[in-house]
């Protein structure tokens, strides 16, 4: 196919291979985002657009008020409209375009998306324009920039500041530090515990103050209870990664598997970018320019979310119900007023007046989701609502060549923070835990703060260099897991956030053994269903569940989670017996303190509660305060299995208690629609194994990268190149990705053009001739 | 014999018609082959009928095999609620139908009353 556009300054040869991977090839970058994003049109034009509507709030546009008994316009549309994305999103657009090399890149992406968008007559819509009845609307910079707040707010847009300040009401200062303590005693940092923080003894470059009676007027505060009407992202976005060096395998290994939402269209799109700068493969965002997860000739890059808290509420004086004006460090200061027109199908528009702060958009107040009516105003801030140009962090990563670019191009990270992990051909490892991360002191932001004036404020943002980061380690490798980056003691700053502990224990613990690796035992430490949790708890099911009066049938439950192998496989009735009794201990345990109040209340994490019972066994929250007697651990834990039998008698019956049917993946449709999402996908694996595959969740792009010379790669991911539910490559990874299964990448070479793997070829020129041009 | 060089004419035109105009365009071939060649209102209307029906299950038919039923799959689970590519192929050559058949009515009811049968 030839294709001509004017926009071109050359030509631009674009080679699919039988994966539907597009191998890019043209002489100027920015002819190579043109292909890019008329690509990214023509295989993925709805999901792209789509994703653009619900970051903006526009979806009451397309989908009318209600979907289902959801009220997307208060729920959805209002929500992102007050957190601010638009707003976000504008303010990241001028820093991409006051870069030179970013705009050119984004303004060549649009032209190719709008190129194919012209292409487009009403029968060549993609399907759901019709199942919706609308058209694509041109694409812009703004665009981009939406999608990538998008994923800000999917990995960085999550805290649990209402549910916190809720639980600090009903709790005394004790027994808040026992339910939501602020690290373990079994953790494995990314930083392991002892290696030196940073090169120079300095002092912290932000030294906190922290705010005089804090400890009374804001740690201890008690007031009524907080409204939670919250649009969350999922609290198990996370992933694994690490770098092994040669050492360890000869040349260093790259392993990389973001852990998303498991949805099709899928997230990603596989591609090569070929240009005479750099030559990049991996995986692109459909809907922005460059490669993002990946590597080039030199080297090899990944992430995984740093989970730290960048979003915290101020509740906002103002001087009366007009907003016009609001208290701050006693003066009255003028709020600015954003007016959002929100379009509704078949309705009027809705308009929402928002009130900026000092602080960011007041959220919450009267007018919005604050069904107790506490009359008070709650200002968002978030460090996604400061400029920044996290796409110069991509391009500069497809052209880095060594660990100083790498070093460079990871500065521009702001929001989400992520753990950059780095290995290059020349023999460096390195992980840097890089973001705008706001310099707290201890529990700042964990609960609403006042904002009538600066003292609770961030007092600055902690120094690039003093993020915790580790390069070349004697150890032999670099991993992270979401865990917290560095022992919490030794850190200067307050670590808030959501750091899950448990696969990157394993991670490490298995990397410590392995010698001689190889890509194969790097795809089976991916692909691993170990469950680390289950091994530090299964000793409290034997040791305090009551087994003398088990029926038959009951105690073959017991018995196979007693003769467990701790692996969440897809065959396996062990992992949902012991997951439901967890579940059903931690409501026994956690369920009369948390319902003392009908207001949400944050639930203790896991580690919380089994760290509290391995330690003791008479953990104050063990008994039941709503029954006159006292409990024992024993009691409860075999009430909560007595609780559970009869449901898992009944999976059993039903053949749903192997762990594949019972946890039950689907890969869902964008617009929930069944028909065109692939449901029980027979997968294993969970929350805490490495293989982290869960009901609706999971690895989104597994990869491995040799760098050997030439490079060897391998990586699956949970869908398929083509965004056509009529399309084979629809899903056609799917199958692979479930096994534990891997592609291996084919990095074309410009002679390779007539290898038999290229299933068609598409020209871009310039000009209506179609010279040869050189590869 | 007049039926069926009005069915097979309409049925080729209208795969002609169909390769540059919008789907309607059937409906003025059915119309305009009527119209020429004048038949009583059922007669015309299954002609329309089993003209269109033929052509757009043959193609629907045709295409869907090209495509391996994937996407007809999904989508009489969508529309039809059962897995039935075959049964969306007849309901897409039924709605063709009715289309080609309105469209020879019309052109039937034309004419004035003496010449219908």
């Amino acid at each position: 196919m030839n294709l001509d556009f004017q926009e071109l300054s050359g030509t631009v040869k674009v080679y699919l291979d039988n994966r539907l991977v597009p191998h890019v090839f043209a002489q100027k970058e920015n002819d190579a985002y043109f292909a890019q994003g008329y690509l990214h049109a023509k295989f993925r034009l709805w999901q792209m657009e789509f994703q653009t509507y619900y970051a903006a709030g526009r979806l009451s546009e397309i989908l009318g008020r209600y979907s289902g008994s959801t009220d997307l316009l208060n729920k959805v549309d209002r929500s992102f409209r007050r957190l601010g994305m638009g707003y976000a999103a504008e303010q990241a657009l001028k820093a991409v375009e006051a870069n030179p090399v970013t705009k050119g890149q984004c303004d060549a992406y649009t032209e190719g998306v709008n190129a194919y968008i012209s292409t487009l007559t009403k029968s060549s819509l993609p399907l759901e324009y019709k199942l919706l009845g609308y058209a694509p609307e041109p694409w812009t910079n703004l665009k981009t920039a939406l999608l990538l707040k998008l994923m800000t707010w999917d990995l960085a847009g999550s805290e649990n500041d209402f549910a916190m300040t809720n639980a600090r009401n009903l709790f005394s200062a004790a027994d808040f530090e026992l339910l939501y303590p602020t690290t373990q005693d079994s953790v494995d940092p990314i930083l392991p515990k002892g290696t030196p923080l940073y090169g120079t003894s300095d002092t912290p470059g932000v030294k906190l103050r922290v705010p005089l009676h804090a400890d009374s007027t804001y740690m201890m505060a008690k007031g009524s209870a907080l409204p939670l009407e919250e649009l969350k992202p999922d609290r198990d976005n996370g992933s694994n990664n690490w770098a092994v060096s040669g050492s360890k395998s000869g040349s260093p290994i790259l392993c990389n598997d973001p852990h998303l939402g498991l949805n099709l269209p899928s997230l990603w799109f596989e591609m090569q970018i070929s240009t005479p700068g750099f030559n990049a493969y991996g995986v692109s965002f459909p809907g922005a320019p460059g490669i993002i997860i990946g590597f080039n000739d030199s080297c090899a890059f990944g992430f995984t979310n740093a989970m730290r808290d960048v979003r915290d509420y101020y509740e906002i004086q103002f001087k009366d119900q007009t907003r016009k004006e609001y208290r701050y460090n006693n003066e009255w200061l003028p709020t600015k007023f954003r007016v959002e027109d929100i379009k509704v199908k078949g309705q009027d528009d809705f308009l929402d007046t928002v009130a900026y702060t000092i602080f960011g958009p007041v959220m919450y107040e009267p007018g919005y989701a604050d069904p107790l009516n506490t009359g008070k105003y709650y200002a968002c801030k978030w460090t996604a609502q400061s400029p920044s140009n996290e796409l110069l962090a991509f391009n500069e990563l497809d052209h880095a060549a060594n660990y100083s670019d790498y070093l460079a191009a990871i500065q521009n990270l702001s929001t989400p923070g992520q753990n950059c992990i780095f290995a290059s051909k020349s023999g460096d490892i390195a992980i840097w835990d890089q973001g705008a991360f706001p310099a707290k002191w201890f529990r700042q932001g964990d609960f609403v703060m006042p904002g009538i004036d600066s003292t609770y404020d961030w007092q600055g943002i902690i120094p690039q260099k003093e993020n915790p980061h580790m390069v070349d380690p004697v150890r032999g490798f670099v991993s992270s897991a979401n865990q917290v980056p560095v022992e919490v003691k030794r850190y200067p700053y307050y670590l808030s956030g959501n750091f899950p502990p448990y696969r990157g224990m394993e991670i490490n613990r298995r990397l410590e053994q392995m010698e001689n690796i190889t890509a194969a035992d790097m795809m089976q430490l991916q692909t691993d269903n170990y469950d680390l949790f289950a091994e530090m708890a299964r000793p409290l099911f034997l040791k305090y569940i009551d087994t003398t009066n088990m029926e038959p049938a009951e105690k073959s439950y017991y018995t196979y989670v007693r003769d467990w192998d701790l692996r969440n496989d897809p065959g396996e009735k062990a992992p949902g017996i012991f997951n439901s009794w967890w579940h059903s201990l931690k409501t026994s345990i956690y369920g009369d303190e948390l319902g003392q109040t009908k207001y949400p209340v944050m639930e203790p994490y896991d580690e919380t509660l089994l760290e509290a019972l391995l330690k003791d066994s008479s953990y104050k929250f063990v008994d039941d305060i709503r029954t006159p007697q006292v409990e024992n651990l024993k009691q409860i834990a075999t009430l909560a299995w007595k609780k559970i039998y009869p449901s898992i008698q009944q999976a059993d019956t039903f053949g749903n208690l192997t762990w594949a049917s019972f946890k039950d993946t689907k890969i869902t449709h964008l617009l929930h629609i069944n028909e065109l999402s692939d449901p029980h996908i027979p997968i294993g694996g969970g929350t805490y194994s490495i293989n982290a595959a869960k009901s609706d969740h999971g690895p989104s792009w597994r990869m491995i990268v040799e760098l050997t010379t030439p490079t060897k790669a391998y990586a699956i991911y949970p869908g398929g190149q083509s965004g056509n539910p009529g399309s084979p490559y629809y899903d056609n990874f799917v199958d692979v990705w479930a096994k534990g299964h891997y592609d291996t990448l084919w990095v074309m070479s410009p002679g390779e053009q007539n290898d038999p793997r290229i299933q068609w070829k598409i020209n871009f020129t310039k000009s209506q001739t179609t010279a040869n041009h050189p590869e | 014999m007049k039926w069926i060089t009005s069915l097979l004419l309409i049925a080729l035109l209208s795969l002609a018609a169909e390769l540059y105009l919008p789907f309607w365009s059937v409906a003025l071939i059915s119309f305009g082959v009527v119209a020429a060649i004048p038949q009583t209102s059922w007669k015309a209307f299954l002609c329309g009928f089993a003209a269109l029906f033929l052509l757009w299950s043959c193609l629907a038919f045709y295409m869907d095999a090209q495509n391996n039923q994937i996407l007809s799959s999904r989508v009489s689970l969508l529309f039809l609620k059962i897995k039935s590519p075959i049964l969306l192929v007849l309901v897409t050559g039924f709605l063709g139908g009715i289309v080609g058949g309105m469209g020879a009515l019309s052109a039937s009811f034309l004419r004035s009353p003496e010449t219908q049968g």
